[in-house]
């Protein structure tokens, strides 16, 4: 057990974003967080990070436990001037090696000396992943990291996740609005929306009649879409 | 030495160039242009206040900046843009301050040199002032380094590697009032703004890295107050305002150079 919320609310001013979360993150386990704006997604991730309190209820944390976070979409100002290199030193630095080798595992060796303004945003956010790599995290937080990236690089981007799970041995946890994307590489869907919905396997969770309501989607078109997925095989040579 | 004045004049240009430059590149990365500007206008409130109260300028100055600054930045993000903040205070308080001055009844200031700043008339006292400010804003600044670069960058990022973005803009602020009121004797109040940032600006296009920028502007912000008041001396110009000319003049020389370089690389 990496991370257990046990019964947590949390407020903000005296609104409530977050109430009675029940949820338990267990080693090398990948976790999908789905949920419609304003649902307190960003809000839990906070809480796991600490940099908000629970209201009510406890948090538990393994005992140095050490959280990689790959933040949503980030902008950097353009008279900033940073490489990749200087970007995964900070705020520890690191050997050149390390650097080259979470570089790698995240799928984008050999950038190092670019300026961070001249990548793509595939790479910004695969950079981004290697710099969570780093300190050799037992969680990784991905919020919507995949924002901004076609329907082809993000796919791209979750398999590399799961690639790093096999290699690191990290559990996983990541917000996400595309289920059909990363459906395959999830074990567990949970779906919030100020509290937890429902929660269960991808296939339960896409089929249930609470994340239906949730996203307001009509059945048939999602299931077309879950078909579709699943079914669409053809080569590429 | 220190009895010539030109000389003093540019130890002291020297010491606010080395202070304001890696503050200056802080300021353009969070694209707070402005609060250089609204803190160096709180300074007049400042001025009027300690010539009322006869405490030194310095003091009064550093007190309302202070106040300026950390008004500014816990209001931010309570529902006003920084730059609408800014505005409000920066205007007000100048306003305030030149009231406040024509109350002084017995006294008269020359505002003139505080809006323009005297750097000829810097005694060994004031060199002090500078200096021993200068180094304290470059002791935080080196001490709060990551932690400032990483809540410039984002955030969430500074807060997942365990800093507090609000606490390390504070120690940003705190340093930027430090450097107006140490500086305040030297460009003046109108010219502050101009000191932090033509330096940091001019020094982009030339740098890889935060670090080198930082230095880079440091560099180019002493050469600045070294040559602006050789030329003032030569052209019996103000010095102030010369040494925000030579600034601005490279600051052009640069932007043309690297558009032209720019382009030659990419025929």
């Amino acid at each position: 057990m990496l991370i257990e919320c046990d019964n947590v609310s949390v407020h903000i001013g005296k609104r409530s974003i977050l109430s009675q979360i029940n949820l338990s993150v267990n080693e090398k386990e990948i976790i999908t967080v789905l949920g419609p704006n304003g649902s307190g997604k960003t809000t839990l991730f906070k809480t796991f990070i600490g940099a908000l309190e629970p209201s009510f209820g406890s948090i538990k944390k393994k005992p140095n436990l050490k959280i990689g976070y790959v933040p949503q979409r980030l902008y950097i100002d353009e008279t900033l001037p940073i490489t990749v290199t200087r970007f995964m030193n900070l705020p520890s630095r690191y050997s050149s090696d390390k650097i080259e080798t979470a570089l790698g595992h995240a799928g984008v060796p050999g950038l190092g000396k670019q300026q961070i303004q001249d990548l793509s945003g595939g790479q910004f956010q695969r950079v981004l992943l290697a710099r969570a790599l780093l300190g050799k995290p037992d969680l990784l937080l991905l919020d919507e990291a995949t924002q901004g990236l076609d329907h082809r690089g993000s796919a791209d981007f979750y398999r590399q996740i799961a690639h790093v799970r096999e290699t690191l041995g990290c559990a996983v946890v990541m917000i996400s609005h595309e289920l059909h994307v990363v459906m395959r590489q999830t074990d567990r869907v949970i779906c919030l929306n100020g509290h937890i919905c429902c929660q269960g396997k991808p296939e339960t969770v896409s089929g249930s009649p609470e994340y239906h309501s949730l996203f307001g989607l009509d059945k048939d078109s999602e299931a077309a879409l879950y078909l579709h997925q699943n079914h669409h095989k053809h080569s590429h040579s | 030495m220190f009895d010539d004045f030109l000389v003093r004049a540019m130890l002291a240009g020297v010491g606010v160039a080395l202070a304001a430059a890696p503050l200056g590149c802080f300021v353009i990365w969070r694209r707070m242009a402005y609060f250089g500007d609204a803190t160096a206008h709180a300074a007049v409130l400042g001025i009027a206040l300690s010539l009322a109260f006869s405490m030194p300028i310095f003091g009064g100055v550093l007190l309302v900046s202070l106040l300026m600054a950390i008004t500014v930045s816990s209001l931010s993000g309570r529902g006003f843009a920084m730059d609408t903040l800014l505005g409000v205070m920066a205007h007000s308080s100048l306003a305030v301050g030149l009231v406040a001055v024509s109350f002084l009844s017995g006294i008269r200031i020359d505002l003139m040199s505080y809006l323009f700043g005297d750097i000829l008339a810097v005694g060994t006292t004031d060199l002090m002032v500078i200096w021993g400010g200068a180094f304290i804003v470059l002791g935080l600044v080196v001490w709060r380094w990551s932690g400032l670069l990483l809540s410039t960058l984002n955030a969430d990022l500074a807060l997942a590697s365990g800093f507090n973005p609000k606490q390390e803009q504070l120690f940003l602020t705190v340093a930027l009032a430090i450097v107006v009121a140490v500086a305040i004797k030297v460009v003046g109040v109108l010219l502050i703004a101009a000191m932090l940032i033509v330096p940091a600006a001019t020094a982009r296009s030339y740098s890889g890295t935060p670090e080198m920028m930082a230095i880079i502007a440091a560099c180019i912000g002493a050469f600045c107050g070294l040559s602006g008041v050789q030329a003032s001396y030569v052209f019996d110009t103000p010095t102030g305002p010369t040494i925000v000319c030579i600034s601005a003049l490279l600051f052009v020389i640069s932007s043309v150079a690297s558009r032209v370089s720019f382009f030659r690389r990419s025929l």
